[in-house]
């Protein structure tokens, strides 16, 4: 489940709060948004990948929350990593380009 | 049909509402709805007015977006289409429908087309030759909705909705809701409305699918709309006991092992998931995904991204280390009953209401078998793009005057007063889960079971209906609420039905494939739930493969 809004990286653009499909932020006037709805997040990840400051952090355990350290996470370079993988950084391309579903489904056949 | 199940009330004036009027209101916003909403969008042409209210984001929402699909697109030629449609007709039971396999290959492949043309940048192979089988789900849906506004769709985010309107006539005229983010309620007003709410995964956290939980499912059938193969709605995805991401492609390169690391006999992601989950009801069950090479490895981290995701967080790595594995149910989002389609403009039994994707029964292209992504996700653009179409026309006939005939409101479990104290939706949802999510209960079914959970979930809906309206705080929970017991009630209720095993619905108590039951199950009612047979579809022309074994999982 989401697990962090870094307020250092946060610049309170709200685009989490948009994208989310459950609804699990609350927007706060001139402030980073808030978890406000935890339970609700179902670890999809795309806040993630929206979010263009990669001041999220979502969990994989998608039932219990977890305590996570802000610094080790950007110390292990998992602060947008999704976003990374997915080619949506700022100056990367997409990686749909790169999508080798083609050559496994060859093998599987 | 097309009797309305509820006592209706008429709509006042809607004080206190946002009011809208379309031509043509999608509720749903991915895959089948947004192709939906824009094929709507051309068919009215200039001025035609089209609304795409989404639970939560469109672009994010729904099982597609934060994953990845294959998509059934198969070359035009004789040869590839015949063994496309061929190769899961034993695996489905024989229940599909060989006249609608042929027109989804055949507008799956146009639509894929005009991805291509719209930007979608499909890999190439060493020859230089775009590879259009499989979509990245973030960049598929980011695109859609870029294309669904500029074809002038209007897209209501976060704007639930609760029930549907219907006229003195009985025929579906929009819909009202809220949106979440404003407390606001919301009136539309439409000449006909399209239902992609996608399947329904009673919350099971598999990914992507918590916005999908049969509410519009529910909507429909208090229209007085059908279901059709509510029996095949319990698929389970397979993915690491800690994380959400029920992506099954890559166990195909896994072994599966007891906790002491020996080898669990007969696992395997595909004709072996039935093993996975009895172990797991005695024991837990591990993989690793140790038969992948460097190149195929390599291969996996540019296909599946969000594969990985879990497992570089949880620092483990799943080509070297072991990992707990568990099912998650992912019921009609890979299952494929759903809402019952009359035509091929995928109208439902309601006239003005159509359906489109997962919340539309897929059996036509996949009999009693889930389809993977790939089925699945042809289904979802064909489909939305004839429902699209199909509604369009619908209002186009119908005219711009009868945006103002008198609307009743369709519906009735959470938003009528029944009299009794309000229910707490979070109890009523976990009652819902302890039947339908355990494997013992839904993955292996048996009558005597089938029945005790159905008494359960009887009382459940009955209590429901009996309860005061709930809060406008409680409406959309207690909306779930009552689309998953209903669900629950028609899947049970069909399972029950069908006393033989066939596609994905596996009876204990009757092994064995019945010739004689090679039927569709058709299915509705709310207060008093009914399920009766229909005709199957003609036989394959040409002849099938052998039947296998354990139809969970493949190509998922």
């Amino acid at each position: 489940m989401i697990e962090l809004v870094s307020s250092a990286r946060c610049t309170a653009c709200n685009i989490c709060v948009h994208v989310c499909p459950t609804n699990v932020f609350d927007a706060v006037a001139g402030a980073p948004p808030v978890i406000a709805r935890q339970a609700d997040c179902q670890t999809c990840y795309m806040c993630e990948a929206y979010c263009p400051e990669d001041a999220l952090f979502v969990a994989p355990q998608p039932d219990d929350a977890v305590s996570v350290a802000e610094d080790k996470l950007a110390a292990s370079a998992l602060l947008g990593s999704y976003r990374r993988e997915i080619g949506w950084s700022a100056g990367l391309p997409s990686r749909a380009a790169s999508d080798h579903t083609f050559h496994l489904m060859a093998l599987i056949k | 049909m097309g009797a309305i199940d509820l006592n209706t009330t008429a709509l006042s004036a809607g004080t206190g509402a946002r009011q809208y009027v379309a031509d043509v209101l999608v509720l749903g916003g991915g895959p089948a709805g947004t192709w939906a909403a824009i094929s709507a969008a051309a068919r009215l042409g200039s001025g035609g007015r089209v609304l795409l209210a989404d639970k939560g984001y469109c672009g994010t929402s729904g099982a597609t977006a934060p994953s990845g699909t294959g998509v059934w697109y198969v070359e035009p030629t004789a040869k590839a289409r015949g063994d496309a449609k061929q190769s899961r007709a034993a695996l489905g039971g024989h229940l599909a429908d060989e006249a609608w396999m042929d027109r989804v290959l055949e507008q799956t492949y146009a639509n894929v087309q005009q991805l291509a043309e719209w930007g979608y940048p499909f890999p190439l192979d060493d020859n230089g030759e775009q590879r259009r089988g499989s979509l990245q789900g973030p960049e598929y849906m980011r695109l859609m909705r870029k294309r669904a506004k500029e074809a002038g769709v209007k897209i209501l985010d976060h704007s639930p909705a609760l029930e549907l309107l219907v006229d003195h006539e009985g025929r579906v005229a929009g819909a009202t809701g809220l949106h979440r983010q404003k407390n606001e309620a919301w009136v539309v007003r439409a000449g006909a409305v399209v239902i992609a709410t996608g399947g329904c995964a009673f919350l099971s956290k598999a990914l992507g699918t918590n916005v999908l939980t049969g509410d519009g499912h529910l909507m429909a059938a208090e229209a007085g709309a059908e279901l059709s193969g509510m029996e095949f709605s319990n698929a389970y995805g397979l993915g690491p006991a800690f994380a959400s991401v029920t992506k099954s492609l890559f166990y195909n390169w896994a072994t599966f092992l007891y906790g002491d690391g020996s080898p669990i006999p007969g696992a395997a992601s595909q004709r072996g998931r039935g093993v996975i989950a009895r172990t797991l009801l005695q024991q837990p069950v591990y993989a690793i995904i140790d038969r992948a090479d460097a190149a195929t490895r390599r291969w996996m981290r540019g296909a599946q991204p969000n594969f990985f995701l879990p497992f570089d967080r949880a620092g483990i790595d799943p080509f070297t280390q072991k990992f707990p594995v568990t099912l998650r149910l992912e019921g009609t989002v890979r299952g494929t009953g759903g809402l019952r389609i009359h035509d091929n403009s995928c109208a439902t039994s309601v006239e003005g209401l159509y359906a489109a994707g997962d919340a539309a029964t897929r059996e036509l292209i996949c009999g009693g078998f889930t389809g993977g992504g790939s089925h699945n996700a042809a289904w979802a653009m064909s489909s939305g793009f004839w429902a699209g179409a199909g509604a369009g026309d619908h209002a186009h006939s119908l005219g711009r005057s009868l945006a103002q005939r008198p609307l009743l409101r369709a519906g009735g479990a959470g938003l009528q007063d029944g009299g009794g104290t309000a229910i707490d939706p979070a109890q009523t949802i976990a009652a819902v889960q302890r039947e339908v999510l355990p494997y013992e209960r839904n993955y292996f079914r048996r009558g005597e079971a089938l029945h005790e959970s159905l008494r359960a979930l009887d009382a459940l809906w009955l209590r429901l209906r009996g309860a005061a309206a709930a809060a406008p705080e409680h409406a959309l929970r207690s909306r779930e609420a009552a689309a998953l017991i209903a669900m629950s009630r028609w899947m049970y209720r069909s399972a029950l039905a069908r006393t033989e095993s066939r596609g994905m619905h596996k009876r204990e108590d009757f092994q064995g494939q019945d010739n004689a039951q090679r039927h569709y199950l058709l299915s509705g009612g709310l207060d008093q739930v009914w399920v009766k047979s229909a005709p199957g579809p003609a036989p394959l022309r040409a002849p099938a493969p052998p039947a296998a074994l354990d139809t969970q999982g493949a190509g998922a």
